[in-house]
């Protein structure tokens, strides 16, 4: 779950991060009105969206005025910004954060993570912070720099301003950029954060430094230690089928397609499309259905896949497990099928735990499925619906 | 032979006393493995379908000499209750729970440094040896003992390659499922560095995914191994679409996904043999296997 910029400030600024004065605003009004609260002589208006790449494509505005703030808010609210990390659709500004524009003198990247590799807790940090940050630690990964984090905050404090000097932070700027980041990385352990990022990290003429940006990301997971963050998990950055999935514990992404695909596991549901495409089909969605999903969550998953009008065949592929048994999922389906104003063709493919129970289920219920005995022939049958091939 | 669990493997498992946990013991019981005792705090002294349950790890390794665990507690609970395995010094760890707190994977990574456990998970199938061991949620009916081995990072497309395995004739020493998490315990390096040196394993059936370093570890590992066995790699997710994550929670892309393309060229290049579909792995192995001897 990632935190808006905003948010993510407030949250950093109680464990004691240096952040700029901001205000929150809705409207192009508000912003106006807001802005004038924050000392500043020259302020910044930003886009509150989740994605990065946010500054590539103008969702980072300066504006010298007041009343330059408010058309740059007009400008933003109610658009969509497209970035490197949104997909076409991009994502739509609900509100934009302003703050007093800061004299950046030197921009550094600061991040606390897990390594994937040790599970170890690491602070990153590069002298190439900023915009273009991604991009450059992408072509060349070396300019980031990784210093290993104990959990209980125990650091050798010599050796963080060590690596920190050798990362490219000056002498006066390394008392202060040390204790930022054991502020960041208390806030990534208090909150059960997978990601604090500050980018950029600015460090000024006289040493002082700022988080400018940052964003955290937190592991939902662990909500139940966070109450206090469960109303900001309220789903509304997803689209409404991926939604209405999640609230079924099933795993889903729309996809561009017209072949609806019901498949238990996400390593099966990854193999399943890959399939598709390869045979020279085009699947509607990913679909993971969870092992502790029950039948009737299943019939909400399947109902929302019947409904899709983009769907013109279904392919139902389920090797049953340990924990999803084929007739549960057989019976959420058949249960959709039979409620659904839409009926598109069924192409069934049933392997595993209760398999003929599931397949008697189905033929029982009269679903018009067609039922085949391996992947590859139930595939090639369901992207020959698909195409208009006849049934 | 086989690896880390067999005939010789002792289990207790801890939360065999809830619902999922007396299911699985029950099923794990009657496919013929070792278990030997349940845990769960409070219920110490009692018996349980049968088996001695105890107050703590370390209490029931004493009394019965137990070596593997399975761990089948929530979420919540479950990093504390690794730890607590692996302070007892059990050699086999499996956990099965899903969406456990990254933050206490990492404190569980932290414990396992120094120690002579193996952690399986968490959020994995589990592991299991046909016939002799099954320490997991897997389902059986299509397993069987042979040649192959696998690991794998999901479960219901190893349970698809593992009837296939049996369907071609091949069967397996041993499956492993190293669990779908971004942050988990054993990885795919140590079980390809384990099958190696078992001898009853003829190949390895190696099975990825988008996201995450798993196969760029492996593809390193074979890299600089003359591994002297057929390695099938099928890796998943290759027309997933690069914005969106699809499948197991994967990694944390700070700086991109590793895509599924990239992750095939670099097992090719280190000398897996590349399976171009999820059908196609059985027959690659087999072809494989016959071809060496």
């Amino acid at each position: 779950m990632k935190l808006s910029e905003h948010l993510s400030k407030e949250l950093l600024a109680q464990y004691g991060v240096t952040v700029p004065v901001g205000r929150l605003a809705t409207t192009p009004e508000e912003a106006e009105a807001r802005c004038r609260e924050i000392p500043a002589t020259k302020y910044v208006v930003k886009a509150q969206i989740g994605a990065g790449g946010r500054g590539l494509v103008g969702g980072i505005k300066m504006a010298a005025t007041p009343s330059a703030v408010r058309s740059e808010a007009a400008r933003l609210i109610g658009e969509a910004l497209v970035t490197a990390q949104t997909g076409p659709a991009g994502e739509l500004v609900n509100s934009v954060y302003i703050e007093e524009a800061v004299d950046i003198h030197r921009s550094f990247y600061l991040a606390i993570a897990f390594d994937q590799h040790t599970g170890e807790p690491v602070l990153l940090c590069s002298d190439r912070g900023g915009v273009e940050f991604e991009q450059a630690a992408r072509i060349d990964p070396g300019i980031v720099r990784q210093f290993t984090l104990t959990f209980d905050g125990s650091d050798d404090m010599a050796a963080l301003r060590r690596f920190l000097a050798e990362t490219g932070v000056s002498d006066n700027a390394l008392e202060p950029a040390a204790e930022l980041a054991m502020a960041a990385a208390r806030a990534f352990f208090a909150n059960d954060a997978t990601l604090v990022e500050i980018n950029p990290l600015a460090v000024r003429v006289d040493g002082a430094v700022l988080a400018v940006d940052a964003k955290i990301s937190l592991d939902t997971n662990a909500l139940f230690r966070h109450p206090e963050f469960e109303a900001l998990d309220d789903g509304q950055d997803v689209p409404e089928q991926e939604r209405i999935a999640r609230e079924n514990d099933i795993n889903f992404v729309k996809l561009a397609g017209n072949i609806g695909v019901v498949v238990n596991g996400a390593g099966l549901g990854l193999a399943t499309n890959d399939m598709l495409f390869d045979a020279g089909g085009d699947p509607a969605n990913f679909m993971d259905i969870r092992t502790t999903t029950t039948s009737l969550q299943m019939a909400r998953g399947a109902t929302m896949l019947l409904q899709d009008p983009s769907v013109t065949v279904v392919l139902v592929n389920v090797h049953g497990g340990g924990m999803t048994a084929c007739d549960t999922v057989a019976e959420g389906f058949a249960i959709a099928y039979a409620r659904a104003e839409r009926k598109p063709p069924v192409v069934v493919r049933l392997a595993g735990q209760n398999a003929d129970w599931a397949r008697t289920m189905l033929k029982d219920r009269r679903l018009p499925i067609e039922d085949f005995s391996d992947m590859s022939s139930a595939i090639a049958r369901a992207v020959q619906v698909a195409k208009g091939g006849r049934r | 032979m086989a690896i880390l669990v067999g005939k010789q493997t002792r289990v207790l498992v801890q939360g065999m006393t809830g619902r999922a946990g007396t299911f699985y013991t029950d099923l794990a019981v009657r496919y013929g493995s070792t278990y030997v005792a349940g845990v769960r705090p409070g219920k110490g002294g009692s018996q349980h379908i049968g088996l001695p349950v105890f107050n703590t790890v370390r209490e029931a390794v004493g009394e019965t000499n137990a070596n593997a665990s399975l761990v089948m507690i929530p979420a919540a609970k479950a990093g504390p209750a690794i730890i607590e395995a692996i302070e007892a010094e059990i050699g086999v760890i499996v956990c099965v729970t899903e969406r456990v707190p990254v933050h206490d994977v990492a404190r569980v990574k932290a414990a396992l440094k120094g120690s002579d456990s193996i952690l399986i998970g968490p959020n994995s199938q589990g592991i299991l040896t046909p016939d002799a061991c099954k320490i997991g949620v897997m389902p059986t009916a299509d397993a069987a003992p042979g040649v192959v081995g696998i690991v794998s990072r999901s479960a219901s497309l190893t349970s698809e390659i593992l009837a296939q395995t049996t369907a071609h004739g091949l069967g397996q020493t041993t499956t492993v499922g190293i669990g779908g998490d971004a942050i988990h315990g054993l990885g795919f390096r140590t079980c390809l560095e384990l099958f190696r040196n078992d001898k009853a394993t003829k190949g390895v059936i190696l099975i990825g995914e988008v996201g995450g370093t798993e196969e760029e570890d492996a593809a390193d590992y074979l890299a600089a191994t003359d591994y002297g066995k057929p390695v099938v790699a099928l890796v998943v997710g290759r027309h997933a679409p690069k914005e969106r994550r699809m499948g197991h929670a994967g990694t944390l892309s700070i700086f991109g996904l590793p895509s599924a393309a990239e992750k095939i060229e670099r097992l090719q290049s280190a000398g897996a043999l590349i399976a171009t579909d999820a059908d196609a792995v059985a027959p690659l192995m087999k072809k494989a296997i016959d071809g060496n001897s």
